[in-house]
């Protein structure tokens, strides 16, 4: 549920895309190389020339004043108002702390709105939905890509089949699957296995680690093989460690679309002590003191912050894999 | 050197049946997730359109009736006739931007880093996050942060979120804010791997920049901007969010959509009365209306290309 589905018609590109630029063959001086040879549509003499120098560099500095104020923007107002006193944000929402900062507002925010409880909740549900993702992703790409029976072609096929069926139109009967699970008849309303198992369904997980495993060397395949390494074994020793670059793509994907996951938790979590932080906040809305409240939002919001600034590398390599646009 | 005996008939029987077994037991992580959580719910969905289910009494079979009660609803054309507005404004004014923003950052050769981390910064902002932050953007008063800037201006104050008007395009104007820096990503992915041979070449045939871009960028970008475009109709035809926690539809019914009209089936009823036959009807109708013109927007582009 969590992976968007607006991104899986791209699979294909975008699994050669990663599979090629985090390939086992590309060293990564090779790809310092191949970066370093791409240009830009204005060459060494258009750059020579003043009158283009200088539109060129006007239309850079225009860009990046448009993505100072237009994406870093918001972040910043958010950040001041979080420590800015209720009634100067709501008088001078555009001054700097007209009578200073009330920097007591996170520590509120976070013990008196219970935000510790949610952030655990958000934390093991991202846990879960990543560790889900990964055995699932894993396990499937190596049976389909490396021992390949004879049905893997047919159960690949309706795997992928399911990239055609959007999210929404599966909320309700899934709902009513997790409501009563077939066979057992257990109910997994309020625990959070019904907030992140449903996440391990993802196609896109699973053609993206088909597609990495089908270009491993298969000299090394063969080689573990001759030398009698077991199914396990080769999965274990082998390709999963060769396999660290589409890992890291695909867990940092699977943890921050957990982290905004919205109405799937919402849906099957109904008890509030069970939780994720985005599901919460707008409950908290309402019966919260503005500044506090937008404390909540700047604690809500910086940790998925910090974690993209971490790993850029493999979300900005990932290109689009979150998604062109939301649903 | 001895040859390695050669597997005869039997043998490799045996040991392809264990190849099969062996794979059998990789494959139950996804047959389980998938059957439980994908394959089933899917069935389910086609089942249940064409039954009464309300969890109380065992589901029995109605034939087309939810699909006729859906369709006679009169919220149904308002639900649709916002949920195209949306996608329109969403073509209109989010569509162009990260195109441009991506083209212009194809040729910047040190800060690009910069640039990129900041243009997708909004993309990690989880989306609850960023629609009650906005809603605080929102605030109609003449002391609203938004109404404040454009007061310094000499306009407002907007009733952003109050006014049936408005409140569309103030949707879009957070939503495209959200998801702009994903489609950048895209862009400049792609546009990484324009040959430098076509630009050379262009440019020994003495082109200048704009008909560089005319000519070498955007072509080469063609294919992804078709695929971008079908991404984003799909994507906003299942808006759901924005109107949820903006507005819940409002104000009277502006802001319904037909992902919203669907929620609400299902489990937005105040009585605890859930329509879940209904809901799954609707959803079933959207899905086919999504992939019957995905299925000719691609017919179309492939013709255009062939030719």
């Amino acid at each position: 549920m969590s992976v968007d589905i607006s991104s899986r018609p791209l699979v294909n590109a975008e699994a050669e895309a990663v599979a090629g630029t985090a390939g086992a063959g590309a060293s990564r001086r090779a790809r310092h190389r191949l970066e370093s040879e791409s240009r830009g549509f204005t060459s060494e003499f258009d750059r020579r020339r003043p009158a283009i120098r200088w539109a060129r560099r006007a239309v850079q500095i225009a860009l990046l004043i448009f993505l100072l104020i237009g994406a870093l923007g918001p972040l910043l107002w958010l950040a001041k108002s979080a420590v800015t006193p209720t009634q100067d944000t709501l008088r001078h929402p555009m001054s700097i702390w007209p009578h200073g900062a009330d920097w007591v507002n996170l520590k509120t925010a976070w013990v008196d709105l219970h935000l510790g409880r949610y952030f655990v909740n958000t934390l093991i549900i991202a846990f879960g939905s990543w560790a889900t993702q990964m055995i699932v992703a894993t396990t499937a790409g190596y049976a389909l890509s490396i021992l390949r029976p004879r049905y893997g072609r047919f159960l690949y096929a309706m795997v992928l089949a399911t990239m055609f069926v959007p999210t929404v139109v599966l909320l309700v009967p899934l709902y009513l699957t997790v409501l009563d699970m077939p066979v057992a008849h257990v109910s997994l309303i309020n625990t959070f296995w019904a907030a992140f198992l449903p996440a391990g369904a993802s196609a896109f997980n699973v053609a993206i680690m088909k597609r990495f495993f089908d270009n491993l060397p298969t000299e090394i395949i063969e080689a573990a093989r001759v030398d009698g390494a077991g199914d396990f074994r080769m999965f274990r020793s082998i390709v999963l460690p060769m396999s660290r670059p589409v890992l890291g793509v695909v867990s940092v994907f699977a943890v921050l679309a957990a982290w905004k996951d919205f109405i799937w938790p919402l849906i099957v979590l109904p008890d509030p002590s069970k939780q994720p932080l985005s599901v919460r906040l707008p409950a908290l809305s309402q019966t919260t003191e503005l500044d506090i409240f937008l404390a909540a939002l700047l604690i809500s919001t910086s940790i998925p912050i910090v974690f993209f600034l971490i790993f850029q590398r493999f979300f900005l390599r990932g290109g689009g894999l979150d998604g062109a646009v939301k649903g | 050197m001895t040859l390695a005996e050669p597997v005869s008939g039997p043998r490799r029987h045996l040991s392809a049946l264990r190849g099969e077994a062996g794979a059998l037991v990789f494959l139950l992580p996804l047959l389980l997730v998938f059957g439980l959580f994908s394959w089933w719910p899917i069935i389910r969905t086609v089942v249940m359109s064409f039954q009464t289910t309300n969890l109380v009494e065992p589901a029995h079979w109605v034939g087309l009736d939810n699909f006729r009660e859906v369709l006679s609803d009169p919220l149904l054309p308002t639900a649709i006739k916002n949920t195209c507005y949306f996608a329109l404004l969403a073509f209109v004014f989010g569509y162009p931007v990260p195109l441009v923003m991506a083209v212009i950052m194809s040729d910047l050769r040190r800060l690009r880093g910069v640039y990129t981390v900041l243009a997708y910064l909004p993309v990690v902002v989880p989306p609850a996050v960023a629609v009650l932050l906005w809603r605080v953007f929102y605030d109609a008063a003449p002391g609203g942060v938004f109404n404040t800037i454009l007061g310094w201006i000499g306009i407002g104050p907007v009733p952003w979120l109050e006014s049936a008007h408005v409140v569309m395009p103030s949707l879009v104007l957070e939503a495209t804010w959200a998801a702009a820096g994903g489609t950048v990503i895209i862009y400049l992915a792609a546009l990484v791997s324009v040959p430098p041979e076509l630009y050379d070449a262009a440019e020994v045939d003495g082109a200048g920049i704009l008909r560089k871009i005319r000519h070498v960028t955007m072509p080469h970008l063609r294919g992804i901007m078709l695929i971008t475009l079908i991404l984003q109709i799909i994507g906003t035809a299942q808006v759901f969010l924005e109107p949820y926690l903006f507005t819940d539809g409002g104000p009277d019914n502006s802001s319904l959509t037909v992902l919203l009209l669907i929620y609400n089936y299902a489990f937005g009823s105040t009585t605890g009365n859930s329509n879940y036959g209904d809901a799954t009807a609707l959803s079933l109708l959207l899905a086919a209306t999504l992939a019957i013109m995905s299925l000719i927007y691609f017919r179309v582009t492939r013709s255009w290309s062939d030719s």
